[in-house]
């Protein structure tokens, strides 16, 4: 099982996919690409969209951006199948795809969609910044989440379990934040209950190599099943006491904070936001520019290779798991300390996987991951909005969008998406 | 599990030489227990362990949140009766709740009172056993199918759609409505299939997401007027024609329909399919070893498409017990969570067909039981989900329970035993 969910076929029939996935990315440009053109391009509705980027209560103050429907329409569609056409011939020439192509061709997507899906809606005019504030929010614990999974898949053990992780940090913030009412002792509790979903992936997924998906997928429905227990039997009796945590206060540097956009992004946040690009430039920093994140991807891609060199592969694989459940930990009590007043059931709703989708997507790599969370953030928050403004995209669409994303990374159509080499082998030392 | 063991060898035009090598080679060098060391090492005790320990893990849950249990601990140490006797009586009552809910209402009137529990164990043990049966022949050829949740809806979807709208003469149209099930159910478990033989995407990411997919697809759905009921504003359907239902096995006191005994036909079929067929040697050969299959001339490809498409077939018949059994109308939870306890229900079942018959006959009572203890006495549904995890957790390290039970055991010789328990030998 495990072998075959980490490794390919080697041998021909790798070469064979190879030769048929070169031919995957182009094709799914110019597929894309043709949707812009007929969707965005000869499909627009004439109009105008408007995006407020101030909303007057700065101190700064920016005209509207006003853009036609019709001119970025053709623009994106033509830059689109510009790159498409690129891609054709670089594949034809045998050549690699560049790296700037699939970031650069998402970006046009999404701005020529927006155009167009906020120049069809009834109210043609939505506060730009306000929508990518909100993404950024609700891309927050995404990002601790997939932060989580890089952390541990980085050093070989798959984490099917960040939804599990999330959902116990929620909890555990909201109990113990309300029982002490302090917030220190929410997010440290968060980190705890976190930290304990991570050991028990980390002891049977090490000690007794139990399939490391079939750990994740039961501790999953394990803490839902928990802590909706707990909910039922200890909250909802006294929900006063045990399940009115604080909130964390937003923190506003003053004079940056009023940069339009960027501002509230950047400057307006509470410190678990701040902590979030924190611990992204930290993963990142600490994967591949020291000793230790060295060692980590050295045990994730080849670890007889990593313990030949004298690395304790185990242990370095349990300490991972560990700090990715600190990590999820965080990103858990984001849910009940910042963005929600109180825990309910099941109230991750599925952003562990949304999470896991955002680490694919951005191919193991934190700042990948980070881009990804932020796009799927924004796509929810768009259906969110798009269902206010009244427009002919239906919201479940929008919804879907992260999900359906990630099959297409993970299918190779639109760039690769490879796994470090041994997630989800157990090291079992001869 | 030595699978491959007792399998007559294959006709396969394919291959010529060696067909069966590469898959047993693992299992041939076991040497022969005595029949008690085989009792008590075995996987049967394991599993009988690893349930009562969860019975344990939920008692205790139980006890921790009765209140009667928390006002005696505060003078534990004075009159320690007290607390214990506050236990037993929250542990016991709420297990004989979850038993008279479940097997037999001994406290019942009349006989078909007494015996109401067990056909509603038996009603939402079709569905479990169905997609549990999905999971299980997917493991079996080495592909983790966490898309039973999905499947389940697409074939719900579908067999709904086909229930609601068409107008059929009675008998056919159950037929075409339980096939437009399994088409669902197949093309969607197909897609996870299809990319991996083609695209070598992992079939994990793939079922998890189309999970996803299903879920809003759904409520898309049912806010169309195709799906949507007429001057409703809920995303709920209109329920299906009777012609279209699964007719109910004892009358209409009872909600236990046809669907459970065509669930028993899905069991032979799995056995006969996996352990009897062509298809199923290459299957149980390809996840055994897929490198080895190869090289032996099976098509790993085709296998991976195939199993998926059954088993997503499996898991679209699943969704017609829920639309066209109990259920009758499509609503956005019509999947309830069968999708994910069709995994726990595989495991525990050791992907075997009858496994996983028995694991989802189990799993059935513990969620009937489980609606009646939480009526009976308050205690959350939820700890049923708690007990189901635990169970497979401690199936799925057979080493863990031994060491609970200071049973000894002959080491296993190649420690990947462990992972293979839990899968049935799929890995």
């Amino acid at each position: 099982m495990s072998q075959s969910i980490a490794t390919e076929t080697p041998g021909n029939a790798t070469r064979n996919i190879a030769v048929i996935r070169s031919w995957a990315a182009p094709l799914t440009y110019l597929v894309l690409g043709l949707v812009a053109l007929l969707g965005f391009a000869i499909g627009s509705p004439h109009a105008e969209a408007t995006f407020r980027i101030t909303d007057g209560s700065q101190k700064i103050s920016v005209p509207d951006l006003v853009l036609g429907t019709t001119f970025i329409g053709w623009a994106g569609a033509i830059i689109m199948l510009g790159i498409a056409a690129y891609a054709f011939v670089l594949v034809r020439a045998g050549r690699k795809l560049a790296r700037w192509m699939m970031p650069v061709f998402a970006t046009v997507f999404v701005i020529a969609f927006l155009v167009w899906v906020i120049g069809s809606a009834n109210t043609p005019n939505v506060y730009l910044s306000g929508l990518i504030a909100g993404s950024f929010t609700l891309a927050t614990p995404l990002i601790f989440g997939s932060l989580s999974g890089v952390l541990s898949e980085r050093a070989g053990v798959v984490n099917i379990a960040i939804e599990g992780q999330l959902l116990a940090g929620a909890f555990c913030a909201a109990i113990v934040g309300s029982m002490t009412g302090s917030l220190i002792a929410g997010v440290l509790a968060a980190i705890v209950g976190s930290v304990l979903v991570s050991m028990v992936l980390a002891v049977f997924a090490i000690k007794y190599l139990v399939n490391q998906v079939i750990v994740g997928v039961v501790l999953n429905v394990l803490v839902a099943g928990l802590t909706s227990f707990f909910f039922s039997t200890v909250m909802v009796g006294d929900s006063s006491k045990y399940n009115s945590p604080p909130a964390f206060d937003v923190i506003r540097i003053p004079l940056l904070a009023d940069i339009p956009i960027f501002g509230p992004i950047f400057f307006e946040q509470t410190i678990l936001g701040y902590g979030m690009y924190l611990a992204v430039f930290l993963v990142w920093f600490g994967l591949f520019k020291t000793r230790w994140g060295l060692r980590v991807r050295a045990v994730g891609e080849h670890p007889k290779a990593a313990d030949t060199v004298g690395i304790k592969v185990n242990a370095l694989r349990f300490w991972n798991v560990v700090l990715a459940g600190v990590v999820a930990g965080i990103g858990g009590a984001f849910f009940t300390l910042v963005t929600s007043s109180s825990f309910n059931k099941e109230m991750t709703a599925g952003q562990g996987f949304i999470a896991l989708a955002a680490l694919i997507f951005g191919r193991w790599n934190p700042i990948g991951a980070f881009f990804a969370a932020l796009l799927f953030g924004f796509s929810l928050n768009l259906s969110f909005v798009l269902t206010i403004l009244g427009t002919p995209v239906p919201s479940q669409f929008m919804q879907m969008l992260p999900y359906a994303v990630t099959i297409f990374a993970v299918a190779g159509l639109v760039g690769k998406s490879k796994a470090p080499a041994a997630d989800g082998e157990p090291y079992v030392k001869e | 599990m030595s699978n491959t063991a007792d399998m007559p060898p294959a006709e396969h035009s394919q291959t010529p030489v060696i067909p069966p090598v590469a898959p047993t080679s693992q299992h041939h060098d076991e040497p022969e227990k005595s029949l008690i060391t085989k009792i008590m090492t075995g996987n049967g005790l394991v599993s009988v362990l690893a349930i009562f320990l969860s019975l344990v893990v939920g008692a205790i849950l139980i006890a921790f949140t009765d209140e009667r249990v928390t006002s005696t601990a505060s003078y534990f140490f004075s009159r320690p009766a007290d607390m214990l006797t506050a236990i037993w009586d929250s542990v016991s009552e709420a297990y004989i709740a979850l038993f008279q809910s479940s097997i037999i209402n001994t406290s019942a009137a009349s006989f078909s009172d007494a015996i109401y529990p067990l056909t509603e164990t038996l009603t939402i043990a079709t569905p479990l056993i169905f997609a549990g049966l999905g999971v299980a022949l997917a493991f079996r050829v080495g592909l983790f199918n966490i898309g039973a949740q999905g499947q389940i809806i697409l074939g719900a979807t579908l067999a709904g759609w086909v229930g609601f709208t068409l107008d059929l003469p009675v008998g056919i149209h159950l037929i075409v409505a339980v096939l437009a099930g399994i088409i669902g159910g197949a093309i969607w478990g197909g897609i996870a299939g299809f990319l991996k033989a083609r695209r070598g995407a992992h079939e994990v990411i793939v079922t998890i997401m189309l999970n996803y997919i299903a879920v809003y697809l759904l409520l898309y759905m049912l806010s169309t007027p195709a799906f949507q009921r007429p001057g409703s504003n809920n995303p709920l359907s209109e329920p299906v024609a009777e012609s279209a239902a699964y007719p109910l096995m004892f009358g209409d006191s009872f909600r236990l329909h046809w669907g459970f005994v065509l669930a028993l036909g899905a069991v032979a079929f799995t056995w006969w399919l996996l352990n009897r067929s062509t298809t199923g040697f290459e299957m149980r050969a390809v996840g055994a070893n897929p490198v080895a299959a190869k090289t032996a001339g099976i098509n790993v490809g085709r296998a991976y498409l195939l199993s998926m498409v059954i088993a997503g077939a499996l898991a679209g018949l699943a969704g017609t017990a829920q639309i066209l059994g109990t259920e009758r109308s499509l609503s956005g939870g019509i999947a309830a969570s069968f999708g994910f306890d069709a995994i726990t229900v595989a495991l525990l079942g050791r992907s075997n067909p009858i496994g996983t018959l028995f694991a989802g006959l189990l799993f059935g009572a513990l969620r009937a039981g489980g609606v009646g203890m939480q009526a009976n006495t308050g205690i959350p549904i939820d700890i049923v989900l708690v007990v189901q995890s635990f169970i497979v957790l401690f199936i799925a390290a057979p080493p863990l329970v031994r060491s609970i039970f200071r049973i000894g055991t002959s080491k296993p010789k190649n420690k990947k035993t462990a992972t293979k328990a839990a899968t049935g030998g799929a890995a």
